[in-house]
């Protein structure tokens, strides 16, 4: 659909983002995988040489490791389960008629736009302090005794404070969604005399398992990431340090390069089986 | 001056090839009208002339000079087309004045013709609106001003009218038309609807799959069209084509005989069939007849009303001298 | 098409919708609240919800101790500069991809999107080793390229999800009038596509203001944005909770009002396109 000249100023102009990417991707990739081959201590001898898959093999074997993978599979798991089911619902609400809709969505995207670092910080303290948290407050008006939430139960509150960051961003799509779904069909159902729960349930469900697909896969590699949330919370203690956390203490905290760099390739490893899957479904949508 | 030559034009996206080597002589001042079903290669054929796309291979010469490798803003052509393109965050008299500014006219010179553009195109008092507050036909002849102000050697319409309703879409017709008598300049149309062919060309190119099927004035390609796909393909209502014995009988494998060309009769006549629906437009009236045992189907138009209801049995008569006829390749037999 | 609906009906909706949606409020609500309290007040059990007497002494001492400024001028320039300058990396690229795709258009753009798929922490030691020999650990420079590379591929789609809908027959309209390609871009595709442009640098500002694995990584005193201002309360001044509130309504406030603005574009951007 053009000629050669365009063609060829598209290329050009194209350059300078592939180029930058593909350096963006490639240099630290390389190194990550040089690294992780290395017996590498920066901070005790530096560079000790190779030593094939040790690091692989460690990362794996450690004590840590298995709790991590749970840590990060909890987190994950919690928060999409919660994120979705309450998302689907919060969708549906949010589309009837009603007074001041355009208010109410504002209120339900709002944490999306909070600061890591401050909700983590501000649920933390403000709400899960075992002595002047709210909820410690809430407790004690019932009679019962506060809890230590981010020690007792801290995979829980730490999956409480993710949702709360990510339930914005399920809701808005699932509603974005929803209401892209042609009225007509619905009437069409309702003509010929579905109730509202199977309208929802072979209509309205059907219609959205694309969206929920989209949010599960995308919340899934930004969860596995998860990074600031722990970081200001727990700082990795009391089983709630996820893969993530554990490649960054094996990196920046105990200089242990070598081996974090192969976590680091596990992670990697790890997002891509999941990217593979949105690339699935956006190149799709890019052919329609 | 405008005349536009092609030369074995050839044209491919990847291995396909959506036209075969083609030539193709327009004159000066012509109004050529390119014609097809959709799909047939004749909007590609004007994107090559205007230079948005590359020809696979030949030439294209406008005035005498090769315009094979030229740009298309330096080939002096002007292009209107089917969205009418117009750029929405302009005014109307920004929109008209942008090839000017483009190609570095004095303002005086711009907004003298800029005037007269919207003087003749009835736009003056929508100058400064945008192209969002105009109405379809407005948003044409914008794009038609926009056209005019360069001057060019050629204009080329992609399907102009498609976006308008009926109505409007022969007023447009009408206007285009008169553009053409007053400027003399050389217009090439394209469109899928051969009434808007046979009603503006000085010159009509039928299309199909990338070939041109034939060349001609309206009314040659109405009464000695080249083959049975012209034949179908000009005229409304269709043309009937009728092959088998009836056929054989006059010498060909397909006789071809237009709706209008057959006598109608309730009492007797060479074919009988049976009056399917009939179609009363106060001047004229369509029959569609069912079971002559010719085709599935045979059209009639008569002037003025008839009364015949479905059901009634009714009586065809060809007019022999208006019979059209088709060997087996489906080509015209004199 | 809707029929009316019972008075009723939009009555209950209203209330659980209002409800649900106060509730999701309530923690940032309750921020904001309480950086207007004293700190004895802040946590007064039961807690005080309204009737207390507002102070603004939280913010100035803030203000005061932690050099806030420099944390918020930080933030600008970081989230600014990365955001301006992917916008005019990707312009081209998306012009490009938009108006002359190509056999291998998709998969470049599915390949940009992998590239935003990569574990930060992956790459985390040489980057940081990068930046040391380089000598830019804890600049600002270092983090608008890190940012803008992180974010890119989200610009280059949004950009082009957004050239996509303008149809090409006007940018070939202005090659016939004879406008050159930069003409083309800069006088029919930019002003045509400004909404576009708009909102794809706020979803981008908002990203990179809200990034909070490199700015906490790779910057110390100099450089450190309001990411890391915030986490430096994380003890024991945490439990400051009127001087944690007041820091924390100061980090949020001005991206949440251009959060706002920008909820619309959130679900194309975010979703690349797969969920309009």
């Amino acid at each position: 659909m053009a000629t050669k000249h365009s063609r060829s100023a598209a290329r050009l102009m194209m350059a300078p983002a592939v180029i930058l990417l593909l350096g963006w991707m490639l240099v630290p990739l390389i190194m990550t995988l040089i690294f992780s081959f290395k017996q590498y201590l920066p901070l005790r001898g530096g560079d000790l040489g190779w030593v094939g898959f040790d690091n692989y093999v460690r990362f794996v074997s450690s004590s840590a490791f298995w709790p991590s993978v749970v840590a990060t599979l909890t987190i994950v798991g919690g928060v999409l389960l919660i994120t979705v089911i309450i998302g689907v619902l919060l969708a549906i609400l949010l589309n009837q008629p009603m007074w001041g809709q355009g208010v109410v969505r504002i209120l339900v995207i709002a944490p999306f736009f909070v600061m890591p670092t401050v909700s983590a910080l501000v649920w933390k303290n403000m709400f899960m302090d075992p002595v002047n948290g709210l909820f410690a407050h809430l407790w004690r008006f019932f009679g019962a005794e506060p809890i230590a939430w981010l020690s007792e139960a801290s995979l829980p509150s730490i999956v409480l404070i993710v949702s709360w960051q990510w339930l914005p961003f399920a809701t808005l799509i699932l509603l974005t969604a929803i209401q892209s779904l042609d009225g007509e069909q619905l009437e069409a159902a309702e003509m010929d005399g579905a109730p509202p729960l199977k309208r929802f349930g072979y209509i309205t469900l059907p219609h959205l398992s694309r969206a929920i697909t989209i949010v599960v896969l995308i919340q899934t590699i930004f969860l596995l990431a998860i990074f600031a949330e722990i970081f200001v919370t727990t700082g990795g203690a009391f089983g709630t340090r996820t893969l993530t956390y554990l490649i960054f203490q094996r990196v920046l905290e105990s200089q242990n390069v070598g081996l974090g760099s192969a976590g680091g390739v596990y992670a990697i490893i790890l997002a891509n089986i999941v990217a593979i899957f949105l690339m699935r479904i956006v190149g799709k949508n890019l052919d329609a | 001056m405008g005349q536009i030559k092609l030369n074995q034009v050839t044209k491919s996206f990847g291995d396909v090839q959506v036209i075969p080597p083609l030539d193709l002589t327009i004159g000066d001042g012509e109004f050529t009208v390119f014609v097809g079903p959709s799909g047939c290669g004749k909007s590609t054929l004007l994107r090559l002339i205007a230079g948005l796309e590359d020809i696979t291979t030949g030439h294209i010469e406008i005035d005498g000079s090769d315009a094979t490798d030229v740009p298309p803003a330096k080939r002096g052509l002007a292009m209107v087309f089917q969205s009418y393109a117009l750029y929405p965050h302009m005014s109307v008299r920004k929109n008209i004045a942008f090839p000017m500014k483009m190609a570095g006219i004095d303002e005086d010179e711009q907004n003298r013709r800029i005037e007269g553009a919207a003087k003749a195109l009835n736009l003056t008092d929508y100058l400064d609106r945008r192209p969002g507050q105009l109405s379809g036909g407005q948003r044409q002849r914008v794009a038609i001003g926009r056209a005019i102000v360069r001057e060019p050697a050629a204009f080329l319409f992609d399907e102009p009218l498609s976006n308008l309703d009926a109505a409007l879409r022969v007023g447009m017709r009408l206007e285009i038309s008169e553009l053409h008598e007053r400027l003399k300049t050389t217009m090439i149309y394209v469109t899928h609807d051969q009434v808007e062919a046979m009603t503006m060309a000085d010159k009509i190119v039928v299309l199909r799959a990338g070939v041109i099927e034939q060349v001609g004035s309206p009314l040659e390609l109405y009464h000695s069209p080249r083959n049975e796909f012209v034949a179908g393909f000009i005229g409304s209502p269709k043309m009937n084509l009728i092959s088998g014995a009836e056929a054989e009988k006059n010498g060909a494998t397909t006789i071809g005989i237009r709706p209008e060309h057959t006598d109608v009769s309730m009492t007797d006549g060479v074919w009988k069939g049976v009056v399917g629906v009939a179609e009363h437009l106060g001047s004229d009236t369509f029959i569609h007849v069912h079971d002559t045992g010719l085709a599935d189907m045979v059209t009639v138009r008569i002037t003025g009303d008839i009364q015949a209801k479905h059901g009634d049995t009714i009586y065809l008569t060809p007019q022999m001298d208006k019979l059209h006829k088709f060997d087996a390749q489906g080509l015209r037999i004199e | 098409m809707a029929r009316a609906v019972t008075q009723q009906r939009k009555i209950i909706n209203t209330a659980a919708a209002w409800g649900v949606g106060l509730l999701i409020f309530f923690p940032i609500l309750w921020t904001v609240l309480t950086s207007f309290k004293t700190e004895a007040t802040a946590i007064a059990d039961p807690p005080v919800f309204l009737a207390f007497d507002w102070t603004l002494e939280n913010y100035s001492a803030v203000m005061e101790r932690s050099n806030y400024a420099r944390f918020l001028w930080n933030s600008i320039i970081i989230a600014g500069g990365s955001t301006i300058l992917g916008i005019i990396v990707a312009v081209p690229a998306a012009w490009s991809m938009a108006f002359v795709p190509s056999t291998r258009t998709k998969d470049i753009l599915l390949w940009m999107l992998s590239t935003k798929m990569l574990p930060a922490v992956g790459v985390l030691y040489p980057i940081y080793l990068i930046c040391i020999k380089l000598g830019v650990l804890d600049s600002r420079g270092a983090l608008v390229i890190i940012l803008m590379l992180m974010n890119l591929p989200i610009i280059v789609w949004m950009l082009y999800t957004y050239f996509k809908e303008i149809p090409g027959e006007i940018l070939e309209a202005a090659r016939m009038d004879g406008a050159t390609l930069k003409e083309e871009i800069l006088y029919v595709l930019t002003p045509m596509a400004v909404p576009g442009i708009a909102s794809t640098l706020l979803l981008n500002f908002i990203l990179a203001w809200n990034e909070a694995f490199w700015t906490l990584n790779l910057t110390a005193a100099n450089a450190a944005p309001l990411t890391a201002f915030i986490a430096s309360y994380s003890s024991p001044e945490g439990l400051f909770f009127a001087k944690l509130s007041a820091a924390s309504t100061m980090a949020i406030a001005p991206i949440l009002i251009l959060g706002w603005f920008s909820q619309k574009q959130l679900v194309s951007g975010l979703t690349f396109g797969a969920v309009k």
